[in-house]
């Protein structure tokens, strides 16, 4: 405001971008700007250059085989079974998630006295700090021996679906599992982003509810979800990225095998990243540009989720409230 | 259509607070009823105890009686969203559920009442925006967000929204004070018009607004910061604004205040 400049002592006035604390703060912030891009730019130049060298080499369809023999003569193999897994798995642990996300975020949020709220939401952030090994063991020793029961139970009364047909005998390491597992582990950054978006709705429109004589659960329908519909979606998307990428649990928990099935019960099956993880080691130079072709796949279906997001989030703008 | 209030030792508290103080008086039906006075006295809290908004904010407690009609809206047996189904508000800022088109919101509150035949909800709708002299400026356009609107706009989306569900009372709290002058008369003129089905309280910064528009004023005012609010007088508008019977109310009206 220019009226207000000439009550400052002279050595406060601001001077345009003279000021050497402007120019380093200037100077240090589009380097992080220009450091993120070089990043980008190597691990995609990286990844590119490794997969194509590998692809050239492969006798069969990259994307069709359901093998994976680089080290064979002539090289085998494809991303049709992992692609599977990891889409499969990372779908499962969305249904389950995100519901129970909303529901938790909801709870802390909006029905929670303050007592219980604050504890619950540390108890969310504590989960979110347990290591991916720790879940991957636990839920190897623990989770696996309980769910054969619950997948007898499946195979018996929802066997009709297709899904949850069981039709080979065998302990439960297989995507339905993993899908379970996975929901545990992104359960909590979906709480949290979901529960902060709705600690923001405005107050003034949780009160337009109120007065047309909403109910609690009217209020959160007409006026909180809407309000916070593209945040859910933001930290879905958070979630997915981490399933879609998690190694170690799966890697533990998964026994994996080249082979697809639509019985989500049947043992087997692999993600991207698991497979990235128990092959690297003993792989050959060409082994590992294979490996690294799949993990270029992974990459590309974690740009392609992230941009489905962005464009339903943007498809809906004039509706989202960001104006109000 | 339209009840008396009749409020009788009514005292507001957000946790030990005390905010109001043993309020006691009473509003006509069809008439318009105006609350002035400083900030912090308290006016908009009492607002909202008249339709048992006050008790949704943390903290927020209420002694005393509401009765509207034979009702006594604090009655053990009374379900607040019930109380502000027949009692219906105006806020300061207009707060269009973003998310919804115009006719969504005008029908928001009809869908919680009940299920509606389209047709009755396309005449019901009409027959809201055009009590709230918004008809003609939407009638093209009831499918865009209503957040799309001018802030006048928006607010008399807001009254057709409160009095699509025929209310019995209609509470306005300051609901021009984040409009231009223009939008503030069309408002103005639309509350004229609207006392005739509804009782209607209002709360105002604006004391020509307050002359302009009510039939009654009540004067609210507190001896100090952090003391109760407490109604001073109550009285025809002609007479609060000419020869108030209470000194503290004509210095108030006067700008002598403080």
């Amino acid at each position: 405001m220019a009226t207000t400049t000439p009550d400052l002592p002279r050595s406060r006035r601001p001077k345009g971008a003279a000021r050497p604390g402007d120019r380093i703060f200037s100077g240090l912030s589009r380097g992080s700007g220009i450091t993120l891009l070089v990043i980008m730019a190597a691990i995609a130049v990286f990844l590119t250059y490794r997969a194509v060298l590998a692809i050239s080499q492969d006798s069969t369809n990259f994307f069709t085989t359901f093998e994976w023999n680089p080290a064979g003569n002539p090289p085998v193999f494809g991303i049709a079974v992992l692609a599977f897994g990891t889409v499969v798995s990372s779908i499962v642990a969305m249904v389950i998630a995100v519901p129970i996300a909303i529901g938790i975020a909801l709870f802390i949020s909006h029905y929670a006295p303050r007592k219980l709220a604050k504890p619950l939401a540390y108890v969310v952030d504590l989960l979110a700090a347990v290591p991916s090994i720790i879940y991957g063991l636990w839920g190897a020793i623990f989770l696996v021996p309980y769910l054969d029961g619950l997948n007898q139970w499946l195979d018996t009364y929802l066997g009709w679906t297709y899904i949850f047909d069981k039709s080979s005998d065998g302990v439960a390491r297989n995507l339905f599992t993993v899908g379970i597992l996975l929901a545990i582990m992104i359960l909590p950054i979906i709480t949290n982003v979901t529960r902060e978006v709705f600690l923001q709705v405005p107050k003034m429109h949780e009160e337009a509810a109120l007065a047309l004589g909403a109910t609690r659960w009217e209020v959160i329908r007409m006026s909180v979800l809407p309000f916070g519909r593209s945040g859910i979606i933001s930290a879905s998307m958070l979630g997915l990225g981490r399933a879609l990428g998690e190694t170690m649990a799966v890697a533990v928990v998964l026994s994996p095998s080249f082979l697809i099935s639509g019985h989500l019960l049947d043992p087997g099956g692999g993600t991207f990243a698991q497979n990235i993880a128990a092959k690297f080691n003993e792989a050959d130079e060409f082994g590992r540009d294979a490996l690294i072709a799949s993990g270029l796949v992974l990459f590309a279906i974690t740009l392609l989720v992230n941009g489905a997001a962005r464009w339903i989030i943007g498809r809906r703008k004039e509706y989202s409230g960001a104006a109000a | 259509m339209a009840k008396r209030i009749d409020v009788s030792g009514l005292s507001a508290y957000y946790g030990t607070h005390k905010a109001i103080d043993d309020i006691s008086m009473t509003v006509e039906p069809r008439s318009v009823t105006a609350f002035i006075g400083p900030s912090g006295c308290g006016k908009s809290t009492f607002l909202r105890t008249l339709n048992r908004m006050h008790e949704v904010t943390p903290g927020g407690r209420v002694e005393g009686k509401v009765m509207l009609d034979d009702e006594n809206l604090y009655g053990s047996h009374v379900d607040p969203v019930a109380v502000r189904r027949t009692v219906g508000m105006v806020f300061q800022r207009p707060n269009p559920f973003p998310t919804m088109s115009i006719f969504d919101n005008v029908a928001a509150g009809l869908r919680l009442n009940g299920s509606y035949k389209k047709s009755e909800l396309n005449d019901i709708v009409e027959r809201s925006l055009k009590g709230a002299n918004l008809w003609n400026e939407v009638k093209d356009r009831l499918n865009k967000p209503g957040s799309g609107l001018s802030g006048g706009q928006q607010q008399r989306l807001c009254i057709a929204r409160a009095i699509a569900v025929e209310p019995e009372v209609l509470l306005m709290d300051e609901p021009c004070s984040a409009l231009d002058p223009i939008s503030t008369l069309a408002i103005e003129d639309l509350i004229g018009e609207l006392k005739e089905r509804f009782t209607i309280v209002i709360v105002t910064h604006n004391m020509q607004q307050a002359a302009r528009v009510s039939d009654r004023t009540a004067f609210f005012n507190l001896a100090a910061v952090g003391q109760p609010g407490k109604l001073i007088e109550l009285d025809d508008t002609e007479r609060i604004f000419s020869n108030p019977s209470v000194q503290a109310t004509e210095d108030y009206i006067s700008g002598r205040f403080g």
